[in-house]
């Protein structure tokens, strides 16, 4: 195979193969230093441009490169890889990206060296610096600083692809044929993030999510399977938890995570990759026990929640609301239907005597000669009143007139406090009972009602003349205004 | 020869349309630009060297690498903002596609003019959506930025294929493959054009940058 290219066109080819190895390192190195990059074109030939692009030649960077090659050149199953991990201040390092440059073994005989392989190559790098830019690690790289940093290392062999951890993305930067063989220069990149942290304490997770949470928010919003729109649910759902709450119980991704964590170190975890609900297909041990401790956090909430929430529907003595849901209708259904009393969360005494009546006075147990004046029982029979939305006022109303009409007839009648749900007995002057007892009819606006909004828009009209004259007076005062806003 | 054709597509808010297309087209004039040729007495020349820099959006998650010419940089902001300018006032739906075609020249005796051929044209489809609050704006920021990341590695896939590209040229012969005009580097020769899809997706007008004049020369 050797013989069929000329010496000298062997030796260029090896020479360009060299210095793109060595370029393409500092290309990669260089779009991971954190700075935007800038290099001046220049329309004279200096000569020591590389494939004709201006690419700044870090010493170090030049030397581990070199080191790593030993002398040699990237052939077929000699790759040189460069690795870009990050590590964050605690110590915690993560390996990001291998770039490889690698060789196989299909040959391109009747391509020119000395002209279309230069020119190809200086065409990979240019790919290459367009990607560079486009990876995930790029933009994790230009934020590093306090919390972590972006390291890179050069080594010269096997490519070792397994601590990108599982579903590594490969994107490809280019080939370029050539009489030996073919390069190939391509970039592996982790898409799930995991800190492979030792700490397995909830108050260490703790202390390190302060500084890892916004690296790893950092680390979701750049992080991308591919196609990168999936980026873009991983973001979406980890709003609902920074939106919220600050409640412990809504932070869950990233306390869900720390639990992870503690099982499996090298466990795979993108918060809300899945949609918002962070999934792990096999979840070991630990990590079930920290789905049942989420869940069992929520759980109490949830329940006080419903608890408080059912003496609003069941309770019948206490509120009087519950009774517009009890039935169905105007208080004259009651006499139609049959219904079991419920006892609600708030009441002290259980009640016996079920009647009709009963189930929808409230106090009834003080009235005990309901049954006998049922005709005269305001709730069966209700007084002429006010036309109202609910028949929570409806019943109030009944209830006032009830107590005033039973006061009358009866001495012995006890007032008792109206005790919505929730309220706390005579702590406080003004209780919820009270509030809404005040405010319950409220008189309506005057200037809602027809005839009085008719007056006034007349009024209104009638003094509009005499308030323009008294503006058109004051012209001067309200353009000296406008000119001290100008 | 066939002219190769690529097309892009994104969905882009009003103010992110010269950001992208301004990413779009450097990435790809950075692949088809040189350095400056200088020719020798022999017959053989000698490139300039191009020189690159990092250009970070300010209304998208993303950055581009750019070809550091500041002559280039100019002519492509004021196609992209006449596009831009034409897709806000167009009052359609906000739908646009801006070109990007490469062409050579071939001399034609007289009276005709010079042809121009196309070899490879890059056409970018542009949907302007308008959102309604900032955390749509915040989303859209990072949506772009990753579609984006996706159309640059589309980009670099086509352009290592290495598919035809015009041969290079002899000192006389330059000005029909390249456009020399620029102080710093040297591009194939190129020209952008626009159209603007009405609501009713027809397209309405064409306008020509750039070169028209060469080719309206009679």
């Amino acid at each position: 195979m050797d013989t069929d290219l000329s010496s000298q066109d062997r030796k260029d080819l090896d020479k360009f193969i060299k210095f793109f190895a060595l370029k393409t390192v500092q290309v990669i190195v260089q779009a991971r230093l954190g700075e935007k990059i800038c290099t001046r074109s220049s329309s004279s030939p200096t000569g020591s441009d590389w494939f004709n692009l201006a690419i700044k030649d870090i010493p170090e960077v030049t030397h581990e490169a070199k080191k790593a090659l030993a002398g040699q050149l990237p052939a077929v199953g000699r790759s040189m890889c460069v690795e870009i991990s990050l590590k964050t201040s605690e110590g915690d390092s993560m390996e990001l990206e291998i770039w490889c440059l690698e060789m196989n073994e299909k040959c391109d005989k009747e391509i020119k060296v000395s002209y279309t392989v230069y020119n190809r190559l200086s065409l990979l790098l240019k790919s290459l610096l367009a990607i560079t830019r486009v990876t995930p690690a790029y933009r994790l790289s230009r934020k590093q600083g306090h919390e972590y940093v972006i390291l890179y290392r050069i080594y010269f062999g096997e490519v070792q692809l397994s601590g990108l951890g599982e579903g590594f993305q490969t994107v490809r930067v280019g080939t370029v044929g050539t009489p030996v063989g073919t390069i190939t220069l391509s970039c592996a990149y982790r898409i799930n993030l995991a800190f492979m942290s030792t700490r397995t304490t909830a108050e260490d997770n703790a202390a390190v999510y302060p500084s890892v949470e916004d690296s790893q928010e950092v680390c979701t919003t750049s992080f991308s399977t591919s196609p990168p729109s999936q980026l873009s649910s991983s973001r979406l759902s980890y709003q609902p938890a920074a939106l919220g709450v600050g409640s412990a119980d809504m932070g869950y991704p990233v306390v869900f995570a720390g639990g992870l964590n503690a099982a499996h170190p090298h466990q795979l975890i993108v918060p809300g990759k899945e949609g918002g609900v962070p999934l792990v297909p096999s979840q070991p041990p630990h990590a079930a026990q920290a789905d049942q401790e989420r869940m069992a956090m929520c759980t109490p909430l949830d329940g006080a929640h419903y608890s408080a929430a059912t003496p609003s529907s069941s309770e019948d003595t206490e509120t009087v609301s519950n009774s517009s849901e009890a039935k169905s209708g105007s208080p004259h259904d009651i006499l139609e239907t049959i219904f079991v009393r419920k006892v609600g969360a708030f009441v002290n005494k259980p009640i016996n005597q079920v009647t009709m009546a009963n189930l929808d006075i409230p106090f009834a147990m003080f009235s005990p000669k309901n049954i006998e004046l049922e005709d005269n029982d305001p709730m069966v029979n209700p007084p002429d009143s006010p036309e109202t939305e609910s028949p929570l006022l409806g019943s109030l109303h009944s209830e006032g007139s009830s107590g005033n009409s039973t006061g009358n007839t009866h001495d012995d009648f006890v007032m008792v406090d109206f005790k919505p749900a929730f309220s706390k007995d005579d702590i406080l002057p003004m209780d919820l009972g009270t509030f809404y007892r005040e405010f319950q009819n409220p008189p309506q606006l005057s200037s809602l009602s027809i005839d009085i909004g008719a007056q006034s828009m007349a009024e209104d009209l009638d003094s509009l003349p005499e308030k323009l004259a008294v503006h058109e007076k004051n012209v001067k005062e309200f353009d000296a205004f406008v000119e001290t806003l100008q | 020869m066939n002219c190769r054709s690529e097309v892009l597509e994104v969905s882009v808010e009003g103010r992110q349309i010269e950001e992208a297309m301004l990413a779009v087209l450097h990435t790809i004039l950075l692949h088809r630009s040189t350095g400056k040729f200088h020719y020798k007495k022999e017959g053989t020349y000698s490139i300039g060297t191009v020189g690159t820099q990092d250009v970070d959006c300010d209304f998208i998650d993303f950055t581009y690498v750019r070809v550091s010419s500041e002559e280039l940089d100019r002519a492509l902001r004021k196609a992209v903002g006449e596009f831009k300018d034409a897709l806000r006032n167009s009052g359609g739906d906000g739908m646009g596609q801006i070109s990007l075609e490469f062409y050579q020249k071939k001399k034609s005796r007289w009276p005709f003019s010079d042809e121009c051929i196309p070899w490879e044209v890059w056409t970018v489809r542009v949907n302007v959506v308008s959102l309604a609050n900032e955390q749509e704006r915040q989303i859209c920021r990072e949506k772009v930025g990753e579609k984006l990341c996706e159309k640059v590695i589309n980009i670099v896939e086509v352009m290592n294929r290495h598919e035809y590209l015009p041969k290079m040229p002899t000192q006389s012969e330059v000005d029909n493959v390249f456009d020399t005009g620029l102080k710093d580097v040297q591009p194939y020769l190129y020209k952008i054009s626009y159209q603007i899809t009405d609501s009713l997706g027809t397209s309405v007008t064409t306008t020509m940058r750039r070169l028209i004049k060469d080719t309206l020369a009679l």
